[in-house]
């Protein structure tokens, strides 16, 4: 137990200093302040980009902050340092999920601050959900993946149908009715409602489904690969 | 302290490892010589515990490898060169994450980094660090932890001769203070210095083992003096009473430059045994 603090303080610590890492976690977050504050059109739909920003932000960056995390650590052999320490995996595992899970919700608070204070509670509890379903993901490529250039390569086409598929679900109904089967898109519509009365059983099914889908492959990846692979 | 019966192991259909029973005692320093590719990396990732044998048997600490327990391997430092480091973090910091595994005490962190001689680059990143300081950084990591056991893959390769020293004495220390040294090496006066047993691997097997003076005695059949004469020129004479005249004949006509007995080394033993130089591959690779 005390390892997994210590691979959440290893985190924090690196976190400052690794940049590829870094601009994931902050890019959405600025980008929703500025541009709630800054752009205003008219019939624009109320917080249009805290909406479609925080679904990018939840397909994007924990996925890829856990894959680049992991397979670095691969990479460089520190993670088969921290196993002959003793570390056991699901410790690492867990402080890498924990560790990308609170900046991500630090980074979902930070996109509350548009909404009003009555949504925050709905708007946080969707993007937990969301975020831990993205850190699964992210977790089967790391492991998945020999070294930081495969991930990269891997974790690419992942992250943009998940974080670009809400977007692009706007501008087209073809798209949208793919893009359904996806946690993201289910994630922004009820989003768009923001209220517990507006979710849909649909909404929970697809969810859930990708959520198992996500744990079910996490396991599979993580017996077959080991996590040293 | 370190045991193992008759290790094989093969990769695809190349056998590197054929039947390596080693019985290292406590509180002495063991070198596994042998050329690259010998399979020296794979013998110590066996004994570790990182890699599964096809066959035989591991014991260390009096327990088999795959049954050691967390306070065991607490008590097992293992530096390999292709061990990583968090190279966007201190020296200090990366220290710290070992520190708090291990319940090592944050004090130990600086003492440790003083005693590796990198004291005043203990807020450096490791990223910023000379292979011979980023060397020491991971003798710092295993050195800190007070292992009980140290396992040392080529420890010194590639270093400068100054490192090189400053990583012997660090060696040296450890085994006064009672810790058991498993290091491997292509480099036979590395070797010759500092290990009190060597065995020397070739093709998957140990060929030859013992004390250094005392595997060289044992190939002491050539038994030649060496003569260089002020004129230039070099003599050989057989290392016995008949030459006592002829040398003496020499010495007295003052023709004698310098004089050398030839025994083995390490290295001439290596050769005379596989037919092989020992650090071929090694200066290839790093020409
Ligand atoms: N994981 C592996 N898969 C296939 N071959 C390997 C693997 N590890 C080592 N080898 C081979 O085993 C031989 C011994 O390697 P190694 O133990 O690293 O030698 P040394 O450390 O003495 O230089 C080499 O020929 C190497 O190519
Ligand atoms: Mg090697």
């Amino acid at each position: 137990m005390r390892n997994i603090g210590v691979i959440i303080r290893k985190q924090l610590k690196d976190t400052i200093k690794n940049k590829t890492v870094l601009i994931q976690f902050v890019m959405f977050p600025v980008l929703t302040l500025i541009f709630e504050h800054a752009i205003s059109i008219p019939d624009m739909p109320e917080l249009f980009f805290t909406k479609l920003f925080s679904v990018m932000y939840m397909g994007m960056a924990p996925l890829t902050a856990v894959a680049a995390i992991i397979s670095e650590e691969k990479e460089k052999n520190t993670l088969r340092v921290l196993m002959m320490a003793n570390v056991k995996p699901w410790e690492y595992l867990a402080g890498i999920g924990i560790y990308v899970w609170t900046i991500c919700m630090a980074g979902a608070g930070v996109m509350a601050t548009s909404l009003p204070a009555g949504d925050v509670p709905f708007f946080l509890g969707v993007m937990a959900t969301g975020f831990l379903i993205s850190i699964a993901v992210g977790a089967c490529v790391g492991i998945a993946a020999p070294n930081q250039m495969v991930s990269t390569s891997m974790v690419m086409p992942v992250m943009l149908v998940f974080s670009f598929a809400p977007m692009l679900a706007m501008f087209n109904d073809k798209i949208e009715k793919v893009a359904k089967i996806f946690y993201t898109q289910q994630i922004r519509m009820l989003l768009n409602n923001m209220t517990l009365d507006g979710i849909r059983p649909e909404n929970i099914a697809v969810v859930a489904v990708n959520a198992v889908l996500a744990l079910i492959l996490f396991f599979a990846v993580f017996r077959r690969k080991g996590l040293e692979g | 302290m370190i045991k193992t019966i008759g290790i094989c192991k093969s990769f695809s259909d190349r056998k590197v490892l054929s039947g390596i029973d080693l019985d290292i005692k406590p509180g002495m320093i063991f070198g596994l010589l042998g050329p690259s590719g010998a399979g020296k990396t794979t013998l110590i990732k066996i004994i570790t515990g990182q890699l599964a044998p096809d066959s035989g048997e591991v014991n260390v600490l009096g327990r088999n490898v795959s049954e050691l327990t967390g306070e065991d391997k607490k008590k097992i430092g293992i530096m390999m060169d292709n061990h990583g480091m968090y190279d966007r973090m201190s020296c200090t910091d990366n220290l710290k994450i070992f520190a708090d595994i291990y319940g090592v005490p944050y004090s130990e962190i600086s003492r440790t980094l003083k005693e590796v001689g990198l004291g005043d680059a203990a807020k450096t990143p490791a990223m910023k660090l000379s292979k011979g300081m980023r060397a020491r950084l991971h003798l710092a990591r295993v050195l800190m932890i007070s292992p009980k056991i140290l396992f040392l893959d080529e420890p010194t390769s590639g270093l400068d001769p100054m490192t090189m020293k400053y990583i012997h004495k660090l060696i040296t220390e450890q085994k006064d203070k009672g810790c058991t040294v498993f290091l491997t090496t292509h480099n036979m006066e590395e070797a010759t210095v500092l290990c009190d047993e060597v065995a020397l691997l070739n093709e998957g097997k140990i060929v030859e083992r013992g004390a250094p003076d005392q595997v060289c005695r044992r190939y002491n059949h050539q038994k030649k003096i060496n003569i260089h004469l002020v004129s230039g020129e070099d003599i050989e004479l057989a290392h016995e009473a008949g030459s006592a005249e002829e040398l003496e004949k020499l010495m007295s006509q003052g023709k004698i430059e310098t004089i050398h007995s030839s025994e083995p080394t390490l290295e001439t033993v290596f050769i005379e045994l596989t037919g092989r130089k020992l650090d071929n591959g090694e200066e290839a690779q790093y020409a």
